[in-house]
Formats: C-alpha cells, sequence, structure tokens
C-alpha cells in the first residue's frame, strides 16, 4: 500500500477513536451536572410524581450507561433524538427533533464560516508570503503591527468599531445580520458583510504569521540556499521551493481557525442578532435542553476532528518527503 | 367646557369623523379665531393615521421555545406577536380601560353569569367567520382537564361556558367576580378558528407570513380586518434582538424603527441622537418591601408606620430607576389603575413623624432587611439607601444582602425573615391584584397581613368589590381598600418603575397604553408611520 494512503487510513482510524472518546466525554460531562433536569425544567412548584413521570417520559430513569448508547447509536445513525424543551408540567408536546433544530441554523453558522474563510485565508497567505518576501522592510512591519492590533482586541469590541464605522457613522453596511431560509444569496452576502469582516480580522494575524514564520525558517535551510546560489529569483525560491514544505504548519493553523470559525462565533452572533449554531447552544444551556446542547457539542466536536484530519492529510500528501519515498 | 368640546371635535378630525371643514366650522362657532383654528386643524391632521410601510421592531425577548399557541406565551416576544395576529374577547385600551374586542358587548346581572355578544362579520386569516362555536373551542383550550394552557390557572373559576346562538357566549363563574372581563382580555386567551389552536390562526390586524421561534416573525396587514382605525402598516418584522446593545445600534443605524427595553445605563447617549424618541409608561408594575405582621416586630402598627415614614422614595426614583419611574404610595395599584386612589396623600421622607411612630412603637435595636438583585435590579442598593435615610429618624436597619439562588423560596414570603425586597408586574383589574397578593386566603400574602381590625374589613371589602355592579360605588369600596393598605398594610412600596422604550421618529401614535411594555403591547396595531 502505498505510505501516504496509508497514513490517512491510520489518521481516520485515530479521527473515529478520538470522535467516540469525545463523545464519552461530551455526555458524562453533561451527567456530572449537578440537579435534577426533570425538576429543573418542570420548576419548584412541580409535585414529585410529575417529577418522577416526566423523568421517565424522558428516559431518565435509566442508567447511564444505557442512556449513553441509546444516545451514541441514534447520532450514527443522524438522529440526535428529541428536545427536551417545550414541554411542560403538564405534559404538553410542542418539542422537535433536535436534527431540525440544528439543521437550519448550522447552515447559517457555515455560511458566515465560509464568508470569512474566503475572505480570510487568501489574505493571510498573501499577506503572509508578501512579509516574508520583505521581511524586516515598513511594509513587513506595519502589516504585523495592524493584525496583532485586530487580534489583540476581543471580537465584540472588533465588531461594535466595525459597526460604528460602517453602520451607525456610515450607513454602508446593516447592523442586524438577521438572515432567513428565504434571503436570496446577494442579500445574504451584504447582510453577513460585518459579521464576516470581524471574523476576518479576528484570524488573519494567526495564519498571516504562521505563514511568514514558516516561510522564513525555511529560507535559512540548506536547498534554499543552493537554490539562491544557482541563481533562482527570490519569488521563485518562496513559492517553488520553500512554499510546498511549508504546507503542513500552515494547513494545521488555517485549519484551527477554520474550527474556531464554526464554533466559537457566539459573541459575533450575539452582537450581530445571526441566527447561528453558537446562539442555539447557548439557548439550549439556558433552557437546559440537555438533547440540544449534546448534539451541538457533537456537532463542533466532528468540526474540529474533521478538519485537523484535513490538515494532517495536507500536511502528509504535500510533504514530498513522504510523496516520492525511497 | 370649550375646551372639551374643541378636543372632541379634533379627536374627529383625527379619526375622519368630520372633515376640515367641519371642524373650522364647529371651532369658529365655539370662539376660537380663525388662525388659532387653523393651526388646531392642521395638528389634529398629523395625528391622523397614516397607511403604510414596513414596520421593524427589535425585542429584547424571544426563545427558540416559542410558538404561535397563545397558551404557552411567556414572554414579551409572543406577547406583543400574539397581540398583532389575534384578538381577544376583551381588550385594555390606551387609556387603561376594559372594552370589548371579539365580543361587541358583555354584561351581567349578578357578576356570576356573564354574556358576552360576539361581534358579527369578523373573518378569521383563513376566511372562516368567526361565531360563538370558535369561542367554546379556544376557551376548551385552555380550560379542558388536559389542557396546558398558563391561562388555566385564571380561568379555573368558570364554572361552565355555552353558546347561545352564533354571537352569544355564556359564561357561569364560580362566585361573582365583577372584574372577569379583565381576564378575558389576558393574551393568553387569544380567539382561534374551531380545531386551529396552534397554528396562528386569528382575526387580528396582521397576518402570519413566517415565524422563526427565537429569531422573528413576520406579518403582513389583514385587508379584512374588522376593528376600524387600526393595523397602519403594510408589513411588519418583529426581530428577537435580546442584546441590548445590539438592539439599540439597530435602532440607531435605522435597521429597526423600534425597540422595547432601552438599557438605562447607556438612555442618555441615546437621547442625544435627533431622530430617536425615547418613550417611558408607569404602568402597574412595582417593586415593594413587604412587612410580615406575623414576625416580630412588624406586627406592631407605629413600627410599621416608622418604616414607611423613613424612606425617601423620590431619591429611589432618581437612583435606582434613574428616575425612569414613580414614587409609590405604599398601595399596588399604580396611576394606570382605572380606580387608583389618588386621594390618598402621597407619603415622603419625613424624619420627625417616622421619630415619633418609632419611639411609640418602643422598639430598639436593629430591624433587618433582606435584599437580593434577584427581587429587582438594584434591590440591595435600594436597601442601603432606605437604611440611610432611616438613619436619620434614629432608626437602625441592617442590609442583609441574601443569595440569589433561592431568594424566592428562602428569603421571600417565608417567616424566616421578616422584612425583604420584592416585585410585582401588578395586574389591570385592583381586585386581581387585591386576590393575588393581600386578601387572606392568598398564598402569595407577602404581608401576612390577616387579622388586625382593617384587614378583616379589607378582606370584606374585596368581597363587596367582586360581586359590585354600579361603577361609583365600586370605586368607592376600592378607594377604602387601597386607603386601608395605605394605612395599616404591611406592604411599602416606595417604587413603580417604568416601561422605558424607543422608537424612530418617523413614528407616530396616540396615547400609550401602561398596561404592558410597548403601548400594552399592541404597537404594531396602534402605531403608524407620520
Amino acid at each position: 500500500m502505498h505510505p501516504v494512503v496509508k497514513t490517512v487510513l491510520e489518521r481516520l482510524g485515530l479521527g473515529l477513536a478520538t470522535l467516540f472518546f469525545v463523545s464519552i466525554i461530551i455526555f458524562s460531562a453533561i451527567e456530572m451536572l449537578p440537579g435534577d433536569f426533570g425538576q429543573a425544567i418542570l420548576g419548584q412548584a412541580a409535585l414529585p410524581e410529575t417529577v418522577a413521570a416526566f423523568r421517565q417520559e424522558l428516559g431518565l430513569d435509566k442508567p447511564a450507561h444505557i442512556r449513553y448508547f441509546d444516545w451514541a447509536l441514534g447520532a450514527i445513525q443522524g438522529d440526535l433524538g428529541t428536545s427536551f424543551s417545550g414541554r411542560n408540567a403538564s405534559g404538553a408536546d410542542r418539542s422537535a427533533e433536535v436534527v431540525d433544530k440544528i439543521a437550519p441554523r448550522l447552515w447559517n453558522t457555515l455560511f458566515l464560516a465560509s464568508m470569512a474563510a474566503l475572505i480570510a485565508v487568501p489574505l493571510s497567505l498573501i499577506l503572509g508570503i508578501l512579509t516574508a518576501l520583505y521581511r524586516n522592510s515598513f511594509f513587513d512591519r506595519s502589516v504585523n503591527t495592524a493584525t496583532l492590533t485586530t487580534i489583540s482586541f476581543p471580537e465584540f469590541f472588533v465588531a461594535y468599531i466595525l459597526i460604528l464605522f460602517f453602520a451607525s457613522l456610515n450607513q454602508i453596511f446593516p447592523s442586524l445580520a438577521n438572515v432567513d431560509p428565504d434571503t436570496n444569496l446577494g442579500e445574504r452576502i451584504y447582510r453577513t458583510a460585518l459579521p464576516a469582516f470581524t471574523l476576518t480580522l479576528v484570524i488573519v494575524a494567526h495564519m498571516m504569521r504562521m505563514t511568514r514564520a514558516a516561510i522564513i525558517n525555511l529560507l535559512a535551510s540548506p536547498y534554499i540556499q543552493m537554490a539562491k546560489l544557482s541563481g533562482a529569483s527570490q519569488t521563485e525560491i518562496i513559492l517553488k521551493h520553500a512554499l510546498p514544505n511549508a504546507w503542513a504548519p500552515i494547513a494545521t493553523v488555517i485549519a484551527f481557525n477554520l474550527a474556531y470559525l464554526v464554533v466559537g462565533v457566539v459573541v459575533v452572533e450575539v452582537v450581530f442578532v445571526y441566527p447561528g449554531v453558537g446562539q442555539l447552544m447557548v439557548d439550549a444551556v439556558r433552557t437546559r435542553d440537555i438533547p440540544v446542547v449534546q448534539g451541538c457539542a457533537l456537532i463542533f466536536a466532528v468540526t474540529y476532528i474533521l478538519l485537523n484530519l484535513i490538515a494532517d492529510i495536507i500536511g502528509i500528501v504535500t510533504n514530498p518527503r513522504l510523496l516520492h519515498p525511497k | 367646557m370649550k375646551d372639551k368640546f374643541i378636543k372632541a371635535q379634533q379627536e374627529k378630525l383625527t379619526l375622519g369623523a368630520i372633515d376640515r371643514r367641519q371642524f373650522m366650522t364647529s371651532a369658529i362657532a365655539a370662539g376660537i379665531a380663525i388662525p388659532t383654528a387653523l393651526s388646531l386643524a392642521s395638528d389634529a391632521i398629523a395625528a391622523t393615521p397614516k397607511k403604510g410601510g414596513k414596520f421593524r421592531m427589535g425585542l429584547g425577548h424571544g426563545s427558540t421555545t416559542d410558538t404561535l399557541d397563545s397558551g404557552t406565551s411567556e414572554n414579551h416576544f409572543t406577547l406583543v406577536n400574539g397581540y398583532t395576529f389575534g384578538n381577544h374577547l376583551t381588550e385594555i385600551n390606551n387609556e387603561g380601560k376594559l372594552v370589548g374586542e371579539l365580543a361587541e358587548t358583555f354584561e351581567s346581572d349578578d357578576g356570576k353569569t356573564w354574556v358576552f355578544n360576539l361581534r358579527k362579520g369578523v373573518e378569521f386569516h383563513n376566511g372562516k367567520t368567526m361565531t360563538s362555536e370558535d369561542v367554546l373551542a379556544s376557551y376548551e383550550h385552555h380550560m379542558g382537564e388536559k389542557s396546558t394552557s398558563a391561562a388555566k390557572g385564571s380561568l379555573s373559576p368558570v364554572k361552565s361556558i355555552k353558546a347561545d346562538g352564533k354571537y352569544k357566549v355564556i359564561m357561569e363563574l364560580d362566585s361573582p367576580d365583577t372584574d372577569f372581563p379583565y381576564i378575558v382580555s389576558d393574551y393568553h386567551i387569544s380567539i382561534r378558528p374551531a380545531g386551529d389552536m396552534t397554528s396562528g390562526v386569528g382575526t387580528g390586524g396582521y397576518i402570519v407570513q413566517s415565524f422563526e421561534p427565537g429569531v422573528k416573525s413576520v406579518l403582513k396587514r389583514n385587508p379584512n380586518y374588522w376593528k376600524e382605525g387600526a393595523a397602519h402598516f403594510d408589513e411588519v418584522e418583529l426581530l428577537s434582538i435580546v442584546d441590548p446593545n445590539a438592539r439599540q445600534t439597530a435602532l440607531i443605524s435605522g435597521e429597526i424603527d423600534a425597540m422595547d427595553r432601552v438599557d438605562l445605563k447607556t438612555i442618555n447617549l441615546m437621547k442625544r441622537n435627533p431622530n430617536i424618541n425615547i418613550m417611558q409608561a408607569t404602568g402597574t408594575a412595582h417593586y415593594t418591601f413587604p412587612m410580615r405582621l406575623n414576625v416580630d416586630p412588624f406586627g406592631d402598627y407605629d413600627l410599621r408606620m416608622a418604616l414607611k415614614w423613613a424612606v425617601d422614595r423620590q431619591e429611589l426614583v432618581d437612583k435606582i430607576l434613574l428616575g425612569y419611574g414613580a414614587v409609590g404610595n405604599d398601595i399596588p395599584i399604580g396611576t394606570a389603575n382605572y380606580f387608583h386612589n389618588s386621594d390618598l396623600p402621597q407619603r415622603e421622607f419625613d424624619a420627625d413623624k417616622a421619630a415619633f411612630h418609632y419611639k411609640k412603637s418602643g422598639h430598639s435595636g436593629k430591624i433587618q432587611l433582606s435584599a437580593a438583585d434577584a427581587a429587582f435590579a438594584g434591590a440591595v442598593d435600594a436597601a442601603q439607601l432606605m437604611a440611610n435615610s432611616a438613619k436619620k429618624a434614629g432608626i437602625d436597619i441592617e442590609v442583609i444582602r441574601e443569595p440569589n439562588d433561592g431568594y424566592w423560596s428562602n428569603v421571600w414570603n417565608n417567616d424566616a425573615k421578616g422584612w425583604c425586597a420584592c416585585y410585582w408586574g401588578g395586574r389591570p383589574a385592583e381586585t386581581m391584584m387585591f386576590s393575588a397578593a393581600y386578601v387572606a386566603e392568598s398564598k402569595w400574602n407577602d404581608t401576612m397581613w390577616k387579622t388586625t381590625d382593617s384587614a378583616v374589613k379589607f378582606n370584606q371589602l374585596v368581597k363587596d368589590a367582586r360581586k359590585e355592579l354600579d361603577e361609583s360605588k365600586k370605586r368607592d369600596i376600592l378607594y377604602e381598600c387601597q386607603r386601608l393598605i395605605y394605612d395599616d398594610g404591611g406592604l411599602l412600596c416606595p417604587l413603580f418603575n417604568s416601561y422605558v422604550s424607543a422608537n424612530s421618529k418617523k413614528i407616530a401614535h396616540g396615547k400609550i397604553a401602561a398596561n404592558w411594555d410597548s403601548d400594552g403591547a399592541k404597537c404594531v396595531e396602534r402605531w403608524w408611520f407620520a
């Protein structure tokens, strides 16, 4: 078997194992939360019988390991269970399937994440390469200062500054990113512009500096010296000789930031009133809607694992030493 | 007299009942100079509602568990949304008075049997004509044994409900209650077509186009709306914007036209914006410090009186509510209530009177006052301010800061604590408020004011008031009830908190109702674009 295929398969297996452990951690972390969910949802006025009936209805009376396997088996088949909330003391059921609750929100989150990534990733790669090319120049210093400044501010601050300049003082973009499934693409892009810029400003520094560092690091290696001595131009050296060897660390940091775009944008969602999955999860925690919390946590875990896996694979397949084994 | 006549004519002009020429003629006939009459006319015309436009409102509530079933309505978003697409048998108008809505008239001979005469020719959004069948089905939805409606409790006095023909509904109560028509105006008890209580089909001024729980509700004007002079916008978008900062930014940048719940900390910055109006309505919501008569030393009349005189209410309004509220007068009835007793002199800080009563009570030592911000925002600070002003009268109040967690079970309405901080949302009818917390049999009677002579008399009077059909007699009884609480009760009510909201200056409206935030939660059907 080709070593690349073998490594990829190995990584996939490891990814699945990680997911299994993460699912156990999610389940037991929520299990260890103090208090009784039945009682918490029904309120203090609830009678003990009602609480017992409620627990039975939700299956909370079964032992933890059985509940875990029920949940995990369901999750494998794409069934994340039924949301707790929407029930009340008298047993009315206006609860929804977790999948139905998460799906539209997840689509919104992925849309915003892709918007931000489409701007941020090329921007930081180009800036990273350029700053490596013209390192220690005025350009390099100013780009570094600017990106470090934006990453140093908390994202809500960056968001409010953008709102102040682009929505309040000059009404160029809307401050509310309220989209719904009927919003057309152009309108959607326009509405999500400010949150996407905010996220871009927050993640560019990390990716750009990693690109710059990885390339500069390589520029000191003997084979680059060799290329230089054989008369290759600076651009040629960086694009042709340095960059292929730098992909692994760059891909890792890009994957890390993309994962952050999916799972870590609650604050931005709240500021721009964007109906994403982060807000849903916070809402679910507040209303103690455990199946939704578990579902969101699992999706976040899958996102992290998948993106890191892809980064690993990119690192492997772009590594010339692995690509051309002796 | 003349002013009253001109005002009435102006109102008629505003509503379009008379035209400009007729107004001018009547104004001149009443002896008004022509230029004055002209300006009066244009004032009135500026106030004439105009149709059209898309109204977008940001609300500080909303959750993914919200539904269109009015029985589950539990926050201000569902409340406003529900009043926008649905109607009720009765409604509280912007003057705070109860009037018929889907019931054209309602009457009772004894307060026990209530007859609601339904409006004819009202259509649901699905084209069905509203009849008694729908009213019955809607009430069943809230009253049935298996009902999960939050209004189940308030409808429990209803013994039976039946239809008499297509346009008459008769409800029988288990004991007389002349304020029962107030209960049916409750936002939970919306009238829906029989067989469809949950999909959001109503008789209201707007038809639900899409509803995304916790995000937004989109509605458009109902072209067949029966109510005259209501529902002026073409389209409506209600947005759930829980973050106050996002809500305010959206209003400033013109993304929305109105918002509820302005953050008082930044209100002065909002005020500077030339395009924004800040509105406040002082309603029935109030903050209280109930003293439990069955816990020493609060059983003593003079000690209660001493504490009532020892509070600087204006200071509390200025510092705790930042001016957005009104001083309370130790009665749980506010100026927004119809039978608010305005004859009672406003209690103010008076060190001499406080000291006099305190001395007479013979009490010495510290008096403990428990507070936590769970009671209301700023409760602990309010207690400190009270301790400070009481010191000037020689009364020593020790403020105990209680944990927020478990405040309502361990501190409030608990004999372990004689005096604590509390809040009430208030009730539209006086007897409803008394029943909630001041009659002897109430579980929420947090002052335990039950056995003094005044309390016994009060309990009898509340029963009489529920039976009384004559308005002026009822007024006398309710005024007396309020006086009894004012003098003898264990209630120390220093504050009525305001609903503070903001809207774009493009919005025009009439008098703002105070029974709920957002113009009685009916702003969507009452407001228009100027």
